[in-house]
C-alpha cells in the first residue's frame, strides 16, 4: 500500500472535559475519496478541522504528506494549508464581501492571475455549482443552500490537492445534490484530488465514496468500500443506513 | 479572608494572562506586518475607517474642549490677573494632553469597538476558520491593516484636534470674553516648543496601536455567539480606554 496522504493517529480531543474524539485513527490514500458518516454531534466536523490544523489534538498525531501538523510553526502551517480546500458546514462566507470577491479571494491572494483570468475562473466555479447571476450579491442575500454552494465554489477555486467538505449537500434539493456529488466525483477523477466528505445523505455517500467510514462516539466503528459498508453486520451501521428510529443508536 | 485573597489572586492571574496575550498578539502582528502579500486595498479601507470617518467626532470633541478650556482658565486666571495667558494654557493643554487623549478615547469608542464586534462576529460564524483554511492568517489579513491604520491615522486626527481646540479657545476668548486677538494669538504660540507637538503625536500613535490591537484581540478571542460578541465589544472599549489612560501617564513621564 502506498504512503497515506492523510493519516490520523490515535487522536484524542476533548472540549471542557467533554471527550469528543477518542482514539480516532484512519489513513486516507492519495486520490481516495473518503466519506465520513455519523450521527449529529459525534465529532465529524471536529475531525475535519483536525485534518486542516484548525484544531490541535490533545493527544495523537495528524500527519499530512508525511508532515506532522502539530510540530509546525504558525507561518509554515499557514503556507501548508494552500494544499487544502475546505467547504464549511454553514458556508462561512466572508459577509463583508460579495459572492464574486469571496471566490476570488484565494485566487487573488495565492496566484498571480490577471483580473480577466480571475473573472473567468470565478464564473467557471459558479457554473459548476449551477449558480447564475449572483456574483454581485452579498452572502446575507442568499439562501442557505446557495451559500453552501458558494462555499463549495470557493473551496475548489484553487484546485487544491486535498478537498474537505462538511455536509456539502445538506439543504440542497435532490437535483442540485446530485450535481454537487457528480462534481466531487469528477474532481476526484480529473484532478486526482484526495477528498474527505461528511454527509448524512447515504445516496450521495455511496455515489462519491471510494470508502465509507462511520464515526460513533469519537471512534471509527466501521469502514470499507460502499458495498462492504452496506453489507456491514454492525447493527449501528445498519440502523444508520436505513434511518430507523429504533435500534442501538437511539438506545442508551 | 482567604476567599478574598483567592479572588484577588484569580484577578491577578487573569490580568497577567491578558497582558501576556496582548503582547504575544502584538509580536505576531509585527511578524506578519512585514510579510507579503500587502493588501493595499484593505489598508486604505481601514485608514478611511479610522481616519476620515472619525473626523466629525474629533471635530466636535476637540473644538468644544478648547472652548470650555478657555472659559474655565479665564475664570481662574482672572483672579490672579493673568488673563493674557489663557491662550498659552489652551494651546499647551491641547497639544500635550487633551487632544491625544480625547481623540484616543473617542476613536476607541467609535472604531475599537466596531473592530471587536466585526472580528468577533467572524469568529462565531467560522469566518476566521475559513480565512485560515484559505491559507490566510487572520492576524496577517485582519490585524495588520487595522493596527497600521491606527498608528498612522491617529496623529493626523490629533493635529486636526490641536488646531480645532486652539481655534475653539480663540473663538471663546476673543468673541465672547473680549480678549485682544493679537495678544491672544501671540501668547498662544510664543511659549510653545516643537517638543509639545511631537510628544502629543507620539502618544497618539501609541494610542492608535493600543485601541486597534485591543479591539482586534478582543474580537479574536470571542466565544459564545451573539452574547459573546457583545461582551467582546464592551471589553474592548473598557480595556483599551484603561490602557490608554495608564500608558498616557507613563508616556508623559518619559516624553516629559
Ligand atoms: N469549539 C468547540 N468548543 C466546545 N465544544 C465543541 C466545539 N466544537 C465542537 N464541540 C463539541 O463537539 C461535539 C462534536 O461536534 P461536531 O461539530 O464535530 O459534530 P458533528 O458530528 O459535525 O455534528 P453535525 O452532524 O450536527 O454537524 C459536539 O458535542 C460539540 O458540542
Ligand atoms: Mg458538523
Amino acid at each position: 500500500m502506498s504512503e497515506p496522504k492523510i493519516s490520523l493517529q490515535h487522536v484524542y480531543k476533548s472540549f471542557n472535559g467533554k471527550e469528543v474524539l477518542r482514539d480516532l485513527s484512519i489513513d486516507i490514500s492519495p486520490g481516495e475519496s473518503l466519506v465520513i458518516v455519523g450521527g449529529s454531534g459525534t465529532g465529524k466536523s471536529v475531525t475535519l478541522k483536525h485534518i486542516i490544523g484548525l484544531l490541535q489534538p490533545d493527544r495523537g498525531h495528524v500527519v499530512v504528506d508525511n508532515t506532522d501538523l502539530c510540530c509546525m510553526h504558525a507561518v509554515e502551517l499557514n503556507a501548508f494549508r494552500r494544499r487544502f480546500g475546505m467547504a464549511f458546514q454553514e458556508g462561512a462566507l466572508f459577509d463583508s464581501m460579495s459572492v464574486f470577491e469571496n471566490i476570488a479571494f484565494p485566487l487573488r491572494r495565492h496566484t498571480k492571475m490577471s483580473e480577466d483570468e480571475i473573472r473567468q475562473r470565478v464564473e467557471e466555479c459558479l457554473e459548476d455549482v449551477h449558480l447564475h447571476g449572483v456574483e454581485k450579491r452579498r452572502p446575507s442575500e442568499l439562501s442557505g443552500g446557495m451559500r453552501r454552494r458558494v462555499g463549495f465554489a470557493r473551496a475548489i477555486s484553487l484546485k487544491p490537492e486535498i478537498l474537505l467538505f462538511d455536509e456539502p449537500t445538506t439543504g440542497l434539493d435532490p437535483v442540485i445534490s446530485d450535481v454537487v456529488a457528480d462534481l466531487i466525483v469528477e474532481m476526484d477523477e480529473k484532478l486526482n484530488t484526495t477528498t474527505v466528505t461528511i454527509t448524512h445523505d447515504m445516496k450521495v455517500a455511496f455515489k462519491i465514496a471510494d470508502r465509507v467510514a462511520m464515526l460513533y462516539r469519537g471512534e471509527i466503528i466501521e469502514e470499507g468500500t460502499p458495498e462492504e459498508f452496506q453489507r456491514s453486520e454492525n447493527s449501528i451501521v445498519q440502523q444508520f443506513i436505513e434511518g430507523r428510529a429504533q435500534g442501538p443508536l437511539t438506545e442508551e | 479572608m482567604t476567599a478574598l485573597l483567592e479572588r484577588l489572586g484569580r484577578i491577578f492571574i487573569r490580568f497577567s494572562e491578558q497582558t501576556g496575550l496582548w503582547f504575544r498578539m502584538l509580536w505576531r502582528t509585527m511578524v506578519w506586518g512585514i510579510k507579503s502579500p500587502y493588501e493595499v486595498r484593505e489598508w486604505s479601507r481601514q485608514m478611511v475607517r479610522v481616519g476620515v470617518d472619525s473626523i466629525p467626532v474629533v471635530f466636535l470633541t476637540t473644538m468644544f474642549t478648547g472652548m470650555v478650556l478657555a472659559l474655565q482658565t479665564y475664570t481662574g486666571f482672572q483672579r490672579v490677573h493673568a488673563e493674557n495667558f489663557v491662550g498659552s494654557v489652551v494651546a499647551l493643554a491641547m497639544l500635550r494632553e487633551l487632544s491625544p487623549v480625547l481623540v484616543g478615547l473617542m476613536v476607541t469608542g467609535r472604531v475599537g469597538s466596531s473592530m471587536a464586534a466585526e472580528i468577533g462576529t467572524m469568529r462565531v460564524t467560522e469566518q476566521l476558520d475559513a480565512l485560515k483554511a484559505l491559507a490566510t492568517d487572520p492576524v496577517h489579513y485582519l490585524f495588520v491593516p487595522r493596527v497600521i491604520a491606527g498608528i498612522l491615522m491617529l496623529p493626523f486626527l490629533v493635529i486636526l484636534g490641536d488646531a480645532l481646540g486652539i481655534y475653539g479657545g480663540y473663538l471663546v476668548s476673543v468673541k465672547l470674553l473680549g480678549a485682544n486677538p493679537l495678544v491672544y494669538e501671540q501668547n498662544t504660540f510664543s511659549f510653545l516648543h516643537l517638543n509639545d507637538l511631537w510628544s502629543g503625536l507620539i502618544k497618539s500613535a501609541v494610542f492608535g496601536l493600543i485601541l486597534t490591537l485591543t479591539g482586534c484581540v478582543r474580537g479574536y478571542y470571542t466565544t459564545g455567539g451573539a452574547e459573546g460578541v457583545g461582551k467582546a465589544t464592551t471589553n474592548a472599549v473598557v480595556s483599551a480606554s484603561l490602557i490608554i489612560l495608564l500608558s498616557d501617564f507613563f508616556l508623559t513621564k518619559v516624553l516629559f
